[in-house]
């Protein structure tokens, strides 16, 4: 079992997974892969009951990334794992690559094929349903983005979930706040979320998405949760661990210069430094 | 061919009987179970029948999480939203995945015929057969409809199923046998051949012996899997005659009919199409009025032929 601080570290490690995906000069989507980075890594490296010998063992936790295009970080994860060799972070969206622009199940590790919004809650709840009628205890994880929860079938989910009582299955919403061209407050508000997941039927949580402890706290609380499903509201900063890139729509998806990829990476380290010495 | 049986209540009963054997298979529907005639397998195996409510996406998209886990789950609506509502959730979650999900498209083509052109599916078979990995099977009655429920289950990977919602007469033999990708010459004949699928394979029947004491006669095949389409077996039974009709309950567009242009490309033979034109459904007080209005008649038929030979 990690420490907060070992998993403060490992997050670091998969922010520099995610700029090696990224790579130079090639438009990716930076800010929502650094926004779910810690959510990622507390779930990989505390939570989850996975190996990557058995990517296939029937009892694995699973986790979706609904938001598909944030997959870098779920990349980076699962290359750390050794799912498969780092090089091929490297090659990320290239012709013939294991790693396509958004998740497919022919990558060691990756549960579904997602990327048109909305439909990882759905296909989550399937396998929840799944662990129920099998006797299995396994659990099904899947982060949303925020913007994503204006597809009308995340409430069709969100609806069935509760019906069908499967507590099996937590939602994280990685909530930075931003849809692809900018802020959701000035071009798509979407309320109160936790409240709207409340009124159908959840158990919520509201939590800093960033704060190591309180992630694996939440997520182990969950554990103890009966009879419906679970959904953590986690507070983030698109582009986190990047200062250019944090909070800026331009790096929703946008290519980074070798000036740029040499900063980033100086930043994410260097916070590593000061962690180390506190 | 005077035996009539009702499709989807083979589907249903045969369903149950699969599932009764084989744990993974499950049955979701979206508030229409006694049309689909899942109904069967709520009320003996409910634990393995999912209300999904009417909401076709999310149905769609958790077959694809039931399928991901090892089951083998069955999406039952009518063909318009089965495949229209939930068409995104099966090319990105289903198709391009290759999942073991099977979709049903039941009251399709006009069969829904008082509900009018917002339940008629005249372009689910266009649709599906432009997504790549989809296997697409049109029973053409209920002997044919009970043995695709078990060669889509010993099957592995995305198929679409398109069940009529009426009565229709029974062309195969109980001695048949029914393999996907395989058609079936239904007669010999040696003026026109006719590849058809659906109600239209027994409207070409009766065609058939409207014009045999007028001394034409009609090789029809019944080509209950449009995708893979044989195209070596569309040659063999066309490359002799050189005049070929299609025959669907389906736009002429994109359909079966297209599907058979695409395998002949390469030959020079005479091709009509027949179906719906390119247009949508409307209710009527019964099937045979649209039939009728939508030209899909064995007169319809007829006419066909006679122009094609005079040609």
């Amino acid at each position: 079992m990690s420490t907060i601080k070992e998993l403060e570290k490992k997050a670091r490690i998969i922010r520099l997974g995610i700029l090696e995906a990224i790579g130079e000069g090639q438009k990716s989507h930076i800010g929502g892969s650094m926004s779910s980075a810690d959510l990622v890594t507390a779930l990989y490296f505390h939570k989850m009951r996975h190996t990557h010998e058995n990517p296939k063992d029937p009892k694995r936790d699973r986790l979706i990334f609904s938001k598909g295009h944030a997959v870098l970080a779920q990349y980076a994860a699962l290359a750390e794992c050794g799912y498969f060799p780092k090089e091929e972070l490297k090659k990320t969206k290239t012709l013939g690559s294991l790693l396509q622009g958004h998740p497919e199940i022919r990558t060691p590790g990756i549960e579904a094929n997602t990327g048109s919004l909305g439909q990882g809650l759905s296909i989550g709840l399937g396998m929840a349903l799944g662990a129920k009628l099998d006797h299995k205890s396994y659990k099904v994880y899947v982060i949303l983005g925020d913007g994503e929860l204006a597809e009308g079938q995340i409430w069709e989910a969100a609806n069935t979930a509760s019906f069908y009582k499967v507590d099996n299955l937590i939602a994280i919403v990685d909530y930075n706040k931003l849809q692809a061209v900018g802020f959701l407050k000035k071009r798509y508000d979407l309320g109160d979320i936790r409240g709207k997941f409340n009124i159908f039927g959840w158990k919520t949580f509201e939590i800093d998405g960033h704060n190591m402890e309180e992630i694996v706290n939440t997520l182990d609380e969950i554990d103890s949760i009966k009879g419906l499903p679970s959904a953590i509201i986690a507070h983030t900063i698109k582009g986190k661990g990047i200062s250019f890139a944090e909070n800026n729509p331009i790096f929703h998806n946008a290519p980074l210069s070798r000036e740029q990829i040499e900063k980033a990476k100086k930043e994410i380290q260097g916070e590593t430094i000061l962690e180390v010495k506190n | 061919m005077n035996n009539q049986e009702n499709l989807r209540q083979a589907y249903g009963k045969e369903l149950l009987k699969w599932a009764k054997k084989d744990e993974r298979i499950i049955a979701l529907d979206a508030d229409l179970c006694g049309s689909t005639q899942t109904v069967f397998i709520e009320k003996e195996i409910p634990q393995r029948f999912f209300e999904m409510g009417i909401a076709e996406q999310n149905m769609t998209s958790v077959a694809a999480g039931l399928a991901l886990v090892g089951k083998i789950p069955f999406v039952n609506s009518f063909a318009v939203f089965s495949v229209g509502q939930a068409y995104n959730q099966i090319r990105q979650g289903i198709a391009l995945p290759r999942l073991n999900v099977k979709i049903v498209g039941s009251s399709c083509g006009l069969s829904d015929f008082g509900d009018g052109a917002t339940h008629q599916s005249i372009e689910d078979i266009s649709i599906m057969r432009a997504i790549p990995n989809m296997t697409i099977i049109v029973p053409v009655d209920a002997i044919e409809t009970r043995k695709v429920v078990g060669e889509v289950i010993k099957y592995k990977g995305p198929v679409y199923i398109r069940i009529n919602r009426n009565d229709l007469p029974n062309v195969t033999k109980e001695s048949d046998q029914f393999k996907i990708g395989k058609m079936q010459k239904i007669t010999e004949g040696k003026d026109v051949v006719i590849f058809a699928c659906g109600l239209m394979v027994s409207q070409s029947l009766k065609a058939r012996e409207i014009l045999l004491p007028q001394g034409i006669s009609l090789r029809i095949i019944n080509v209950s899997t449009i995708k893979p389409l044989n195209k070596e077996e569309v040659i063999k039974f066309s490359r002799d005659i050189k005049k070929v009709i299609t025959a669907e309950e389906n736009n002429v567009i994109g359909g079966l009919g297209g599907a058979i242009c695409e395998a002949l490309e390469d030959q020079e033979m005479k091709i009509t199409r027949i179906g719906i034109n390119d247009e949508f459904g409307q209710s009527a007080s019964c099937y045979e009025d649209l039939i009728k209005y939508y030209h899909l008649t064995p007169e319809d038929i007829i006419t066909k032929v006679k122009n094609l030979i005079n040609q």
